[in-house]
This record gives C-alpha cells, sequence and structure tokens, in this order.
C-alpha cells in the first residue's frame, strides 16, 4: 500500500517537476513558506517539502484548491500554523485528502503552535465587533525566531518519531540550525538595539511577536480593527495619533492595498515599508534566516532614512 | 512527599511546644538563665530549619508548575477561551459590543473545558425581498427565507460530521445530515445520510453560498429548485490518479424522495455519478469541469423513469498578491432531463446558465446572468431571463446583496424584478467552499 501510494506520488512529483528530492523518505507538506522553510532546516535531503501558501498571499484567505488536495494525498506529515489561522481552508482539504496519516491527531499532524510563544490570547469576553479575533491567540507567532527554534525543535521531534532511521541526523540538523541562528540573532540584536521602542504602526496584527521580539512599540494599526478594511475616520485619527507621537515609519504586508498607508504617510512625512511577513514573500527571502535578514535591514535603513533631517522624500 | 509533611508539621509542633514551655518556664520562680538560652537555641535551631524546609519545598513547587505549564502547552488540542497565558488585552472594541468585561461565566456546575467537544455551532440568516412584477411565479415582499444552523464536528479518529438545519417558511428541515468517512482504505471517501446530491455545481450548493439571489431557471424547471436532489443515501467518491489532472468520481445512491425523483418501492432507488476534473492554469487561474448523471423514479407515478445529464465548467481567476480585493469567476451548466410520461411518452428538455461575477474592491462584486431553459413536462415553453447583480459585503460575516431580474416566461406575460437579499451570519467561522 504505502509503496503503490508512493509511486503514485513520484510520478506526480516527476510529472509536475515540482521537487528534486524524488528518492526523501518522509514526504512533507506545510501551510505556510515559513514552516516549509524550517522543516527543510531540519530534514535536509532525507525529506520532500512543500508548501500549500505562498509567502505573497493573505494566509487567511487561501483557496482550497483540488490540486492542493493531491499535495496532501501523498503527505507523510502536514505541518500548520494553528491558531485557526488556516481555519477557511485547511479542514476541507484535510478532510477530502483521504489520507489518514495527517488528520487532525494522528501521528502525522503537527500544530507548530503548541509549544511557540503566542501573544495576544484574548480574555474576557470576545465578539465580532472586535473584528475578525482569534480568540486562540495571535498566528503571526513565526515572526519571532525564538518561535522558529520552536517549531523546528517540533519538527525534528516529529521527525524522528516519523523516520526514526534518521533520527540522529535530524538531531544534527537542529542543532546546527539553532547554533546559525543564535548567531544571526547576536546579529539581529545589534542591527536594532539603538533602535529600542521605537514606535511604528502596522497594517495589520501581523506583527506583535516581531516587535516583542525586536524592541519595536506597535501604537496602531491602519486596520480600525482585525480583517477590517481602513475607514475614513479611524485613519484621520490614525494620522493624528502618528503627528502626536511622532511616528514615522508603517509596517504593511505585501498582500494589502498601499492606497491608505500611503496617504497616511503622506500626510505624516512618515514612510510605508512593505515588509513581507513570510518566506518567499519577496523573491530574495528563501529560507528563514532571508526573513529577518531582509525585513529588518530593510527596516533599520528606513528609520535612519526618516530620522535625517530632511525627512522622508 | 508524605515523610516530609511530617517532618514539617513536627517542627511546627516542635516548634509550638518549646513556646509552651518556655511561657512556662518564665512563669516558675527560678529564673534557670542557661535552659533559657538553650531553649532558645533550640527554636531558633527549629526556625531555621522549618525556613529552609519552606524555601525548598517553594522551589520545588515552581518547578512542578512549570513543568505543568509545558505540559498544558503541549496538550494536542488548545483549550479555546481558555488561556494559560493571557500576554495582551482584548482589542479595543469590546466595550462597544455592549458585552461584559472580566472572565466569561461559567453556567452549571461542570468545568468549562467539557464543552470543547461541544461542535462548531453557526446560524446563517437569509433575509429576502422582492419588488416588481411576476404574474407567474411572484415571491413574497418579504420573507425570511431561510434561517440555517450548522453543527459541524469530529467525531472519532475516523469520522467527522456535518448537519445543516434549515428553518423555513415551510418548517424546519434537515437539509443535510451526514458523516464523512476521510480515512478508508484504498482511497475512499464516505459520507453517509441526508445530503444535497453532487448533481452539477448548483445542486449541491445551499442557498447562502450561491453567487446569486435566486437559483437559475434550468435549476428551477429541471432540478427541483431550491431543494433540488436532497435525499437520504450513500455518497463515495475517490481519487483518480494520474499525471495530469485531479480527476475525482463521486458514485451516489439515494433514497429516491425529492423534489426530482419518486420512490414507490424499496427498489426505485435514486443514483448519481459525477466526474470532476480540476487544473490549475496558474497560480493564479484554474478550470474546473464536472459532468453528472441522475437516474430515478419519476414523482409522476411508479414505473416511470426520469433521467437528468449534466455538464458544468468554471473559469476562476484571483491574483494571489490582491486575493482579498480581485477575483473573477466565469461559470456555465448545461442539462438535459428525459422524463417518462404517461402513454409511453418522453419529454425531453433542456436548460442552461451562463454566469460571471467580478470583485471589483475589497467589499464589492457585480455579476451577470443569463438562463435559458425548457420546462421538464412541457418541452415546448421556454423560459428565458437575464439578470445583474450588485453585491456588497460589510465583512467576511455579512453580505447585502441586489439583483435586477427579467424572465420571459414561455406561457406568460414577462416579469421584471428586483430581489434583494441580506446574508448575516454568527458562530463559529465555517470553511470555505470551493
Amino acid at each position: 500500500m504505502k509503496t503503490r501510494r508512493f509511486r503514485f506520488c513520484a510520478v506526480l512529483v516527476l510529472a509536475l517537476g515540482l521537487a528534486s528530492g524524488v528518492d526523501a523518505a518522509v514526504s512533507v507538506v506545510a501551510t505556510t513558506e515559513d514552516l516549509a522553510a524550517l522543516a527543510r532546516e531540519v530534514g535536509g535531503d532525507k525529506v520532500s517539502v512543500e508548501a500549500i501558501a505562498r509567502g505573497y498571499q493573505d494566509p487567511h484567505f487561501v483557496e482550497a484548491k483540488p490540486s492542493f488536495i493531491l499535495r496532501l494525498y501523498g503527505a507523510d506529515l502536514l505541518i500548520v500554523v494553528g491558531r485557526e489561522l488556516e481555519q477557511a481552508w485547511l479542514p476541507p482539504l484535510i478532510t477530502q485528502s483521504r489520507n489518514a496519516k495527517i488528520q487532525p491527531g494522528s501521528s502525522g499532524y503537527l500544530d507548530a503552535s503548541l509549544t511557540a510563544k503566542i501573544l495576544e490570547i484574548p480574555v474576557g469576553q470576545i465578539t465580532r465587533a472586535m473584528g475578525d479575533v482569534h480568540p486562540l491567540g495571535n498566528p503571526h507567532y513565526w515572526l519571532d525566531p525564538g518561535n522558529g527554534r520552536r517549531a523546528a525543535q517540533a519538527i525534528q521531534a516529529k521527525l524522528s518519531q516519523l523516520d526514526p532511521a534518521n533520527a540522529a541526523y535530524y538531531a544534527q540538523r537542529y542543532a546546527d540550525f539553532d547554533k546559525r541562528l543564535a548567531q544571526a540573532e547576536k546579529g539581529w540584536d545589534q542591527m536594532m538595539a539603538p533602535f529600542k521602542g521605537l514606535k511604528v504602526v502596522t497594517y495589520h496584527r501581523s506583527w506583535p511577536n516581531f516587535a516583542e521580539r525586536f524592541g519595536l512599540d506597535v501604537i496602531g494599526y491602519v486596520e480600525p480593527k482585525p480583517g477590517i478594511p481602513p475607514s475614513p475616520a479611524h485613519t484621520l485619527d490614525l494620522i493624528q495619533e502618528m503627528k502626536r507621537q511622532n511616528i514615522k515609519v508603517i509596517l504593511m504586508e505585501p498582500y494589502f492595498d498601499a492606497k491608505t498607508p500611503n496617504a497616511v504617510a503622506r500626510e505624516t512625512g512618515g514612510r510605508v515599508l512593505v515588509l513581507p511577513p513570510s518566506v518567499g514573500g519577496v523573491k530574495d527571502v528563501k529560507t528563514y534566516f532571508d526573513l529577518f535578514d531582509y525585513d529588518l535591514k530593510l527596516l533599520v535603513s528606513a528609520i535612519k532614512a526618516a530620522a535625517a533631517p530632511t525627512g522622508a522624500s | 512527599m508524605c515523610a516530609r509533611t511530617t517532618r514539617i508539621l513536627r517542627c511546627v509542633g516542635g516548634a509550638a511546644l518549646s513556646c509552651w514551655v518556655m511561657s512556662g518556664s518564665a512563669s516558675a520562680q527560678t529564673p534557670a538563665d542557661q535552659s533559657l538560652v538553650a531553649v532558645r537555641t533550640e527554636v531558633e535551631k527549629l526556625r531555621q530549619e522549618f525556613d529552609a524546609i519552606r524555601k525548598q519545598y517553594d522551589a520545588r513547587l515552581a518547578e512542578l508548575e512549570a513543568r505543568l505549564a509545558v505540559l498544558e502547552g503541549r496538550q494536542p488540542q488548545a483549550a479555546p477561551a481558555a488561556p494559560t497565558t493571557p500576554e495582551a488585552a482584548v482589542p479595543a472594541g469590546a466595550a462597544g459590543a455592549g458585552g461584559p468585561t472580566g472572565s466569561l461565566p461559567v453556567y452549571g456546575n461542570v468545568n468549562v473545558l467539557s464543552k470543547i467537544f461541544n461542535p462548531d455551532i453557526a446560524v446563517i440568516g437569509d433575509f429576502e425581498g422582492a419588488a416588481g412584477r411576476n404574474l407567474v411565479n411572484p415571491q413574497a415582499p418579504l420573507e425570511m427565507a431561510e434561517s440555517e444552523a450548522s453543527l459541524q464536528a469530529i467525531v472519532d479518529p475516523y469520522a467527522r460530521a456535518d448537519f445543516f438545519f434549515s428553518f423555513g417558511s415551510d418548517g424546519v428541515e434537515v437539509e443535510e445530515g451526514f458523516i464523512t468517512f476521510p480515512t478508508l482504505p484504498g482511497g475512499f471517501l464516505a459520507k453517509v445520510g441526508k445530503m444535497r446530491a453532487s448533481f452539477g455545481k448548483v445542486n449541491a450548493m445551499h442557498t447562502h453560498v450561491l453567487p446569486w439571489v435566486d437559483r437559475p431557471l434550468v435549476t428551477q424547471n429541471l432540478v427541483g429548485g431550491d431543494e433540488g436532489i436532497a435525499d437520504a443515501g450513500i455518497s463515495v467518491g475517490r481519487l483518480i490518479m494520474n499525471p495530469w489532472v485531479f480527476l475525482e468520481a463521486t458514485g451516489e445512491v439515494y433514497r429516491g424522495q425529492s423534489d426530482v425523483f419518486g420512490s414507490y418501492t424499496r427498489s426505485d432507488l435514486t443514483y448519481v455519478g459525477r466526474l470532476r476534473g480540476y487544473q490549475d492554469v496558474s497560480e493564479s487561474s484554474n478550470i474546473d469541469v464536472g459532468a453528472s448523471v441522475a437516474y430515478g423514479g419519476s414523482e409522476l407515478e411508479p414505473g416511470l423513469k426520469t433521467r437528468l445529464f449534466g455538464l458544468d465548467a468554471t473559469f476562476r481567476y484571483r491574483p494571489l498578491r490582491r486575493a482579498i480585493y480581485r477575483r473573477f469567476v466565469a461559470r456555465t451548466e448545461a442539462i438535459w432531463s428525459r422524463r417518462d410520461l404517461e402513454d409511453d411518452e418522453r419529454a425531453t428538455a433542456f436548460g442552461t446558465y451562463v454566469s460571471a461575477d467580478y470583485q471589483f474592491a475589497r467589499r464589492w462584486f457585480v455579476g451577470g446572468r443569463y438562463d435559458f431553459s425548457e420546462r421538464a413536462f412541457d418541452p415546448s415553453v421556454r423560459d428565458k431571463s437575464g439578470s445583474l447583480l450588485l453585491t456588497y459585503w460589510p465583512s467576511e460575516f455579512s453580505q447585502v446583496r441586489g439583483q435586477f431580474r427579467r424572465i420571459n416566461f414561455g406561457d406568460g406575460p414577462t416579469a421584471n424584478e428586483f430581489l434583494f437579499q441580506f446574508l448575516f451570519s454568527i458562530g463559529a467561522h465555517g470553511a470555505h467552499v470551493f
């Protein structure tokens, strides 16, 4: 059975030219490119990894295309972001995948949020009057390298469980990743050290983990409430607040419309930074390390430009 | 653990005893300084010992709590609304909703965790209105057309269940209620219960996911209208693996009682088959085609049969980078019906629709539809219709839609109507159909 399914999968992979690692032992599907990148760090050439959502796509609004069913059909391991990020599209895909291994609760289903540090878990009564709130906390947790490490560790444990023959390999890959990440984090911290406590505005609530990790203070959002598009009244309030607190940087995800952020930036003399929140968000960001390298470099240069006496122009 | 507790008790007891001895010795007439000092030293020693044990216990307790936190963090299903580590306050706006603040009330005497296994519950309201003239098939000027309640959950490691109850002007009915077995061997996916049959696209859609206020004429005339082919039965689907496209074959058997088919004996079952192909053209666009057949007893009288054959095609375009602002969907279905009549006669009718929707802003959609359909039992009567639509989405959970519709009835005066609809949903965020 396993070999037949594998052969189907192999034919498909060959035909579509999707992956080079045809002889890989473990077939991994991750819902986002960030988790896919982490799985590649840990799995090396013992796994073949595919992502469902692209890095430049809003992960809340992915379509449950039947082509994704084919990807899940042959998967040994499904890694999800969790915290209801994929709630609108993943459950029907899993149901239709006909794959017992990756059903929730099965050994091939890994929710990477279970070991992550989750922020903004609502307390008290929550209602949709607050917009599209995530009752289980903010799902954009991968933007803290600490959570990337925790997710990688969970992936290492899961891969070792599914493929015990290569457990030592995965352990060694994880240890190496951990070391390189610690090294990189030192560099990132140094980059951001002079700007600790810098106040910024973001479009969506995608950046709390990033802000906390790198010492940014998010004082407002372009969206009046999560998932609710900008309203004129809220935009005016935001402009006033930004002027009052002299805030010059607006962080935005690449999948939103730049019209309102640009208007706010014009009014406040600030600038809009289109930061990819995920691996694959722009062409150059291919690994988990690239993501922070790219975003932090862009951020630092924007802060410096905004701080220049001539202002942003 | 127990031994240590006993030791603590012994220490405390010892201390209390010493205190009593001390007060006793103070009231004694011979103040023996030396013995007093000895007792004091003893008490001091006990106190120190007690402090040391307390510190040790505090440390162990903290360690256990930390371990417990880690374990809770690794629970397979995180407890909703039971935050273990609240890191930030509720976003502003809660007060505006008029809801209470503070922690959630717990009703009844059970632990809140027992509610985790409750199914996902949602209610969708569908309010419809009509203005203008329609003498053939008028609908109410204002109507709460449907309130649909859905209950969905995973049953056990082998199945999930979905229930949809429809509360309409005709009363309550189970619109769908079925169990799905997603993990059968051999790549099969089976559903058992009452379902909307997989005949074409529109028949399987619930009213609230339609891209129009009404259903196309071909559905009304040939496939049973709003109810459609919905019946108790068994559905089995399988992927046909091949190197080129997504291909899925579905076979279904139903009891035979629906708005299209009739059943008079046990063997009068309805059979439905569907073959669906899907291919990504690019990451933003795709084509979805299908062919369906349905065969069963006629609704007219025993012994007669009804056959339906349908083709459908859908083209979708949705750029990934602008997925929440732009999309275009074009769809069409063609349906042939062959119904036995009395006296060995047969009625062969054809109907089709072509429809397109375009999203031009985050909250706005425009659309149009052309309909043509013959009547099922009198194919010489041909109805034609054209519609224009405008849809507004305040959020993902509500929708306002207006539809201008002109129908040229084959046997009556032309109807010009304005239909409108308010859709609103509360409760669990269900998955979007594709």
